[in-house]
């Protein structure tokens, strides 16, 4: 093991755990205090698994753990905290209706005799907050439900922040965050790493481990296949690691032909959020949004969709010369539209449900008779098919949702529209918080739509898999769209420059 | 990649699922009947008198009421909804039946549409005020629950209405079977309701609605209709539900059906039903009936008092569901949780 007695802070030793099967195998691991160590992995490697073990939130089949020299095993997530181990996980945790300061402090908030003592409470919380650069634009007295998804994972950071920890684990902690907000939550951790604090970083992008992670491990189906400096390994190497193969980087882009327009938005604005925001999408076009989180793009694709009401403009399909507004999304799903939502667990899964109801949910009228009788052959033979053409690994078409990996949730959500035929697509971060392998599918399906003739607009946080694949890039700022470009006009630093113009107005 | 319209696939591992299908279906039922069979064992060990024809077929025709009611509120319960008000619905039905007979003069079968269609607008009422208004099912049904029984007292004058014999025909035993038509009715309504709700697009959508309404709207479906005609069907069910009921009695009681809707939510949430939506089955609703059914007919013959019944019934509701809860999250144990 590469760190001396003394750095190490945690120390696990054959760290076994099965599920339905292994997914932890005699897993070794040393983290040295003042490094920021890197858990890197596929889906389904069991980063997320042996996190939950070291969080308390899991326990392991067999194996010790040592922290600080000391004997470590928390029943739960408040043993581990009361010896200094704090998590933030990749799925928000917070409690929606309470107040930002009141989630912030949730397990000690201040009180004499039992009554809060609001204005200590709301000091500390302003603290809290600015830690991760928050002070000035989220009120600690704002309820949770009101923030972004972005936001919300700052203030999740903020309140893991705002212990005095010993070793702290991020899962995925940048997924909801635009380039500023990553900054300045790297440069947090660099300081807790100056002050000590032995930082357990788990992500799946290669740039970001780049900036900030000191040391690695690789997962490989619940094996460590690599510890190493991070600066010995190459990203030919990690993905050679990963996939235990090794992988030509191919470009997405492909060049195709344009045809008609089959989506114009036509200075589409609501109240406070959108402003006259216009932009049009061809047949065989991909054209991408990019933004800061809370820019308004989420936004734009429900207001084109119908999910939420737009007030004024309009959008024209296929040409038309009448705008239209939808009211509600099944107008726009008649229309030709599809739309895959941000959230998938709250707007696009039904959790608890079996695979085939989530891909034929909206699509069950073609397999029914007229009376409404489903035909389940052919319903499970078309779900099969699709989940097949989208590469969903699962156990079978009866497998609950959310038993599947977050990439595979989104597949299986992505082949739910392909089984309709829509003409234009509107995809909101379909990669976020998947893994590299499900990122190359969705990648081969934009271009794979693109080439059919489809429309396909394409939000996403991720500058690098914007200039890979988009023909197009509108940038929003602040409920505007403050510039368009076209592939080969662009860099990152115009379109960061676009993408906080609307701010300074 | 394109939806083709054909569905020629190969489907290789279909026979395989299909199996498990049963196997897996066999085994929501298994509980259920494990349970009453040694309920059923337990009281014909105690009581000479409890395992014969005649006590089964009593209880048969004691339910279908009951059973019926359930069908409505299991539909109810997986939208994630409540109604409080079916006992009053049925009560009102009841009372007007009875008025349409004795003061009106109506015969029998235009009498019994007329009740079960004043059940249905109750239901139309509950479905459309609260999915219109957004109001959440328990306060607007609670709601129906008080004008329901209040309008069944101001039709009977608060008196039970004497109907007659032109009524029994419904809920009397057949002569050689023992059994009644209305049982064979409610066992008839079950299993059209466990195939509406497992085997048409209808109980699909039902389903997703209770799981993640979010997602239903987004993916292009209306949620709205499917909830309102939940509702119509609680209150349709009800309703029928109040002939059968008038039929058993020869008569027409305002004060009938006094705590029914809980002995309903019971009989389904016995079943394994959610009261969170999104899971549930009408045939276990049935052995959800025939569980507090047997329960309370078999304490009567051991001679339990009215109050030690009660209590030991209260006792077996919260046990079914704790015990279903804890199955459920044994479900979720097994699965592979992964990064």
């Amino acid at each position: 093991m590469p760190f001396t007695e003394s750095q190490v802070v945690l120390r696990l030793r054959g760290i076994r755990k099965s599920y339905a099967a292994p997914v932890l195998r005699d897993v070794d691991l040393d983290i040295a205090a003042g490094q920021v160590h890197a858990l890197i992995g596929a889906n389904g490697a069991g980063k997320s698994t042996l996190s939950r073990i070291i969080s308390g939130l899991a326990s392991p089949d067999a194996g010790t753990m040592v922290l600080s020299g000391e004997a470590y095993a928390p029943r739960n997530k408040a043993g581990a905290e009361s010896r200094g181990v704090h998590i933030v996980q990749q799925e928000l945790n917070l409690v929606p209706t309470l107040s930002v300061a009141e989630n912030l402090f949730l397990n000690r908030l201040p009180h004499r005799c039992g009554v809060l003592r609001r204005r200590e409470l709301r000091d500390r919380a302003c603290g809290a907050l600015a830690m991760v650069g928050l002070a000035g634009t989220v009120d600690p007295d704002t309820p949770v439900s009101q923030l972004g998804v972005g936001h919300q994972q700052l203030v999740e950071i903020a309140a893991a922040l705002s212990h005095d920890c010993r070793v702290l684990i991020l899962d995925e902690p940048t997924a909801a965050l635009t380039d500023p907000q990553i900054d300045l939550l790297f440069e947090h951790l660099r300081r807790l790493r100056a002050a000590g604090v032995a930082i357990l970083y788990i992500s799946h992008r290669m740039d970001e481990l780049r900036r900030i992670v000191d040391h690695a491990t690789i997962l490989r189906d619940g094996d460590v296949v690599c510890t190493a400096p991070m600066n010995h390994l190459t990203a030919e190497e990690i993905v050679r690691q990963l996939t235990g193969k090794e992988i030509q980087r191919e470009s997405h882009h492909c060049a195709r032909q344009r045809g008609e327009i089959a989506l114009q938005v036509d200075r589409l604005s609501r109240d406070g959020v959108l402003h006259d925001v216009s932009f049009e999408v061809r047949e065989g076009e991909i054209f991408g949004i990019a933004g800061l989180v809370g820019s308004g793009r989420t936004e734009l694709l429900r207001a084109i969709f119908g999910a939420d009401v737009a007030d004024r403009g309009g959008v024209h399909l296929g040409g038309a010369a009448e705008g239209v507004r939808f009211r509600e999304p099944r107008h726009a799903v008649k229309a030709g539209l599809a739309m895959i939502p941000e959230d998938r667990r709250q707007h696009g899964l039904l959790m608890p449900q079996p695979v085939l109801s989530n891909v034929t949910l909206g699509n069950l009228r073609r397999f029914a008779s007229w009376w409404g009788r489903i035909r389940a052959r052919r319903e499970r033979d078309s779900a099969q098919h699709f989940c097949r053409a989208m590469d969903v690994h699962y156990q079978g078409l009866d497998q609950r949702a959310d038993q599947l990996s977050g990439g595979n949730q989104q597949k299986v959500v992505i082949a739910r529209w392909l089984l309709r035929d829509s003409r234009v697509y509107l995809f909101d971060e379909p990669t976020r918080g998947i893994d590299v392998s499900a990122k190359a599918t969705v990648y081969h399906l934009l271009n794979e739509l693109a080439g059919q003739g489809k429309a396909v607009v394409f939000v996403s946080s991720e500058m690098r898999e914007l200039l890979e694949i988009c023909d197009r890039i509108g940038v929003m700022s602040a409920g505007r769209m403050t510039a368009v470009f076209r592939r080969g006009e662009w860099n990152q630093e115009k379109i960061l420059h676009a993408a906080l113009s609307g701010y300074s107005r | 990649m394109s939806a083709p319209r054909e569905h020629r696939e190969s489907s290789e591992p279909m026979r395989a699922s299909r199996g498990g299908g049963y196997r897996r279906v066999a085994g929501e039922y298994a509980g259920l009947v494990i349970v009453l069979i040694a309920m059923v064992c337990l009281f014909g060990m105690s009581s000479r008198h409890f395992i014969r024809v005649q006590t089964f077929a009593t209880i048969a025709n004691q339910i279908p009421a009951l059973t019926i009611i359930a069908v409505g509120m299991t539909f109810v319960l997986v939208i994630a909804g409540i109604d409080l008000s079916v006992g009053s619905v049925m009560a009102l039905s009841a009372s007007l039946l009875g008025m349409a007979m004795v003061d009106w003069g109506w015969p029998v079968w235009p009498a019994a549409a007329f009740a079960v269609l004043v059940g249905l607008c109750c239901g139309l009422a509950n479905g459309f005020v609260s999915v219109w208004f957004s109001m959440p099912s328990f306060i607007v049904t609670l709601g129906m629950l008080e004008i329901a029984r209040g309008c069944s007292y101001l039709s009977t004058n608060s008196e039970t209405k004497y109907i007659g014999e032109a009524i029994e025909g419904i809920g009397a035993p057949l002569a050689g079977i023992g059994l009644s038509p209305a049982f064979f009715i409610a066992v008839g309504i079950v299993i059209a309701g466990q195939f509406l709700l497992s085997r048409t697009v209808f109980g699909r959508q039902v389903i997703a609605i209770g799981t993640n309404e979010q997602a239903v709207r987004l993916s292009g479906i209306n949620p709205v209709p499917g909830k309102i005609i939940v509702f119509a069907m609680a209150g349709l069910l009800a309703g029928l539900g109040g002939v059968f009921q008038a039929s058993r009695l020869s008569s027409a009681d305002p004060n009938a059906g006094i705590g029914l809707e809980l002995a309903a939510i019971a009989s389904v949430v016995i079943g394994g039903t959610s009261l969170m939506g999104g899971r549930g089955s009408v045939i276990s609703s049935f052995l959800g009936v025939w569980i507090i059914a047997v329960l309370q007919t078999g304490l009567a013959q051991v001679g339990a008092t009215e109050p030690t019944k009660r209590v030991i019934t209260g006792i077996v509701i919260v046990v079914a569901v704790i015990v279903d809860a804890y199955r459920q999250r044994l479900g979720n144990w097994r699965r592979p949780l992964r990064s």
